[in-house]
């Protein structure tokens, strides 16, 4: 399909754009959009669609956590297999496979760090694969998902100018 | 005893714009579609340029003809569009594109000679040549020629007579661009009748059509041409002031003699900024590019399904729509009023924009889509 790139690109930036907008954005008929997206979510181009949400502005004190974990391997298993184990715990929001001093990067997620520390010394530490785990509490966050909490956004043009 | 403006400024009507920014400053919740600067800012590393020349202490004034730095980096940009300027000779760096046109007036008109101003345009062409003493010739384009320069609305306003042409493509207020054939036309009148060109190509990176084209780079265009350009727009660097020109040196050198003993030099800061810009932020021009593009398509698709008769703008930031009413200026009162949203009544460009309004899409896409549901409300 000729106009992924473009369409993926857009519902990066705004997941929410309208099929009605993201015509008018592109040039492209309403069908083709339609299509164009049905197309991208049936490849698994398209994974999902979320919100980024800053927790704090709903005075949500959950928990994040960003936590490093180093496998060893053997024969019969493979970063795939333990990758499995470890996308399987409801807590872990993000995973992936990282080059450098650590193998896994997780994105784990609580209610309380009391949680957070809990699911990873009962659950994440013992399996058999993990050599050790350092577990990075979020204290803030700035930027996620390319959106800056921080940026009130305002506009301090003059409202006329030539 | 009082002071009193020379009649030159007395000359001069107070813009159209300025009448109306007072207006929409007075109220609250505006959406305005009246800016006509990028909403982006400068990409980082031209600001972190910015940063660092301060933090090295580089607050002197430069050469009055800019940084050579800066304008070798201009001369080898300007050959995307074709065009070959020596940076000794052939380029001025200036506080803004704005200062370069006021000092190429300046330079070039002697009292009494006539200058064609392609209109609708930006509203500084016109008091520029009265400023420098020179007559004012109107050149209203049509929206039936999609608002181009052609030979024949030169010959019907009399530009034959002219000593200076000056205009701008991509266009502010319309959006309009102007290809090679169409400018080769326009060439040719010039050179028939001798009259020089100010060509105003600050714009020239937002062409969304087709590649920008200079008229400088025609057959024998060059010689009596002189290119303005800057950094405000295709690099959202308005604040920091910074434009220049490129023609001939003893064009080049006359406008530098009024430009040394006015603003001496242009901003430090923003030269090294401009030099970062020019070296390293092409991505981030591109992806502004292709945002005001999808704004563009955005806009004239609502005005499409709104009824609204829009030619289809090729360049800049700005559309030109007919005003859906009888009086433009009074339309974009009554819509400011009954709706808080400003669009900027095209009378304040010169002739040839009546009936014309001028919405700049220069704003994040949730402001353009309430600004377009509003106007739809409005006309219903």
């Amino acid at each position: 399909m000729d106009h992924a790139d473009e369409l993926l690109e857009l519902l990066s930036e705004n997941a929410r754009y309208s099929t009605a907008d993201l015509a008018r954005l592109t040039g492209l008929s309403a069908e083709t959009v339609e299509e164009g997206i049905a197309e991208l979510e049936a490849e698994g181009v398209i994974q999902g669609y979320t919100a980024i949400v800053d927790w704090d502005a709903v005075g949500d004190d959950r928990v994040q956590a960003h936590v490093e974990c180093n496998v060893t391997l053997d024969r019969e298993t493979t970063y795939r297999d333990v990758a499995k184990r470890l996308a399987g715990f409801p807590e872990v929001q993000g995973l992936r496979l990282v080059s450098g001093d650590y193998d896994f990067a997780l994105e784990v997620e609580g209610d309380s760090m009391r949680e957070v520390s809990r699911f990873i010394s009962d659950k994440v530490a013992p399996l058999p694969e993990i050599t050790q785990t350092v577990t990075h509490y979020i204290m803030e966050t700035y930027k996620q998902g390319g959106y800056r909490f921080d940026d009130g956004g305002d506009d301090d043009r003059l409202s006329v100018t030539p | 005893m009082t002071f009193e403006p020379s009649d030159r400024v007395a000359e001069v009507p107070p813009s159209g714009i300025r009448r109306f920014f007072e207006l929409a400053e007075e109220m609250d919740d505006v959406i305005s579609l009246g800016v006509g600067e990028p909403d982006f800012s400068a990409p980082w590393a031209a600001r972190e340029a910015a940063i660092t020349s301060l933090e090295r202490g580089q607050t002197s004034y430069t050469a009055n003809r800019g940084m050579r730095e800066l304008r070798e980096e201009i001369a080898k940009d300007a050959k995307r569009w074709n065009l070959d300027y020596d940076p000794d000779e052939e380029i001025l760096v200036t506080a803004g594109a704005s200062e370069a046109l006021d000092v190429a007036f300046r330079a070039l008109v002697n009292p009494g000679d006539t200058v064609a101003v392609a209109q609708p345009c930006y509203v500084s062409y016109s008091p520029g040549v009265t400023f420098a003493g020179g007559e004012v010739l109107d050149v209203p384009t049509r929206v039936e020629d999609e608002f181009k320069l052609t030979p024949e609305v030169l010959s019907e306003a009399g530009a034959e007579d002219a000593d200076l042409l000056v205009y701008c493509y991509p266009n502010n207020p319309t959006g309009a661009t102007m290809n090679r054939e169409e400018l080769a036309e326009v060439a040719q009148f010039c050179r028939e009748h001798d009259v020089d060109v100010l060509s105003d190509e600050i714009y020239a990176d937002l062409t969304y059509e087709g590649d920008h084209v200079s008229i400088a780079e025609l057959d024998g265009m060059r010689e009596r041409t002189v290119v303005f350009n800057g950094f405000s727009k295709a690099y959202a660097m308005t604040g920091l002031r910074l434009g220049y020109a490129m023609g001939p040196s003893e064009v080049i050198t006359a406008m530098n003699r009024v430009h040394q003993y006015t603003m001496l030099s242009a901003p430090t800061t923003a030269q090294y900024a401009a030099i970062e810009a020019l070296q390293n932020c092409r991505e981030e021009v591109e992806e502004m590019r292709a945002q005001y593009d999808r704004r563009r398509n955005f806009v004239l698709s609502r005005f499409e399904e709104m009824g609204i008769d829009c030619f289809e703008a090729t360049g800049a930031f700005y559309v030109f729509p007919e005003c859906p009413g009888d009086d433009a200026e009074q339309f974009a009162e009554d819509l400011l009023e009954a709706e808080q949203v400003a669009m900027v009544p095209g009378t304040a460009f010169g002739a040839g924009a009546e009936g014309h309004l001028r919405a700049s899409y220069a704003t994040g896409l949730s402001e353009l889509k309430e600004a377009m549901n509003r106007l739809e409300r409005f006309i219903d």
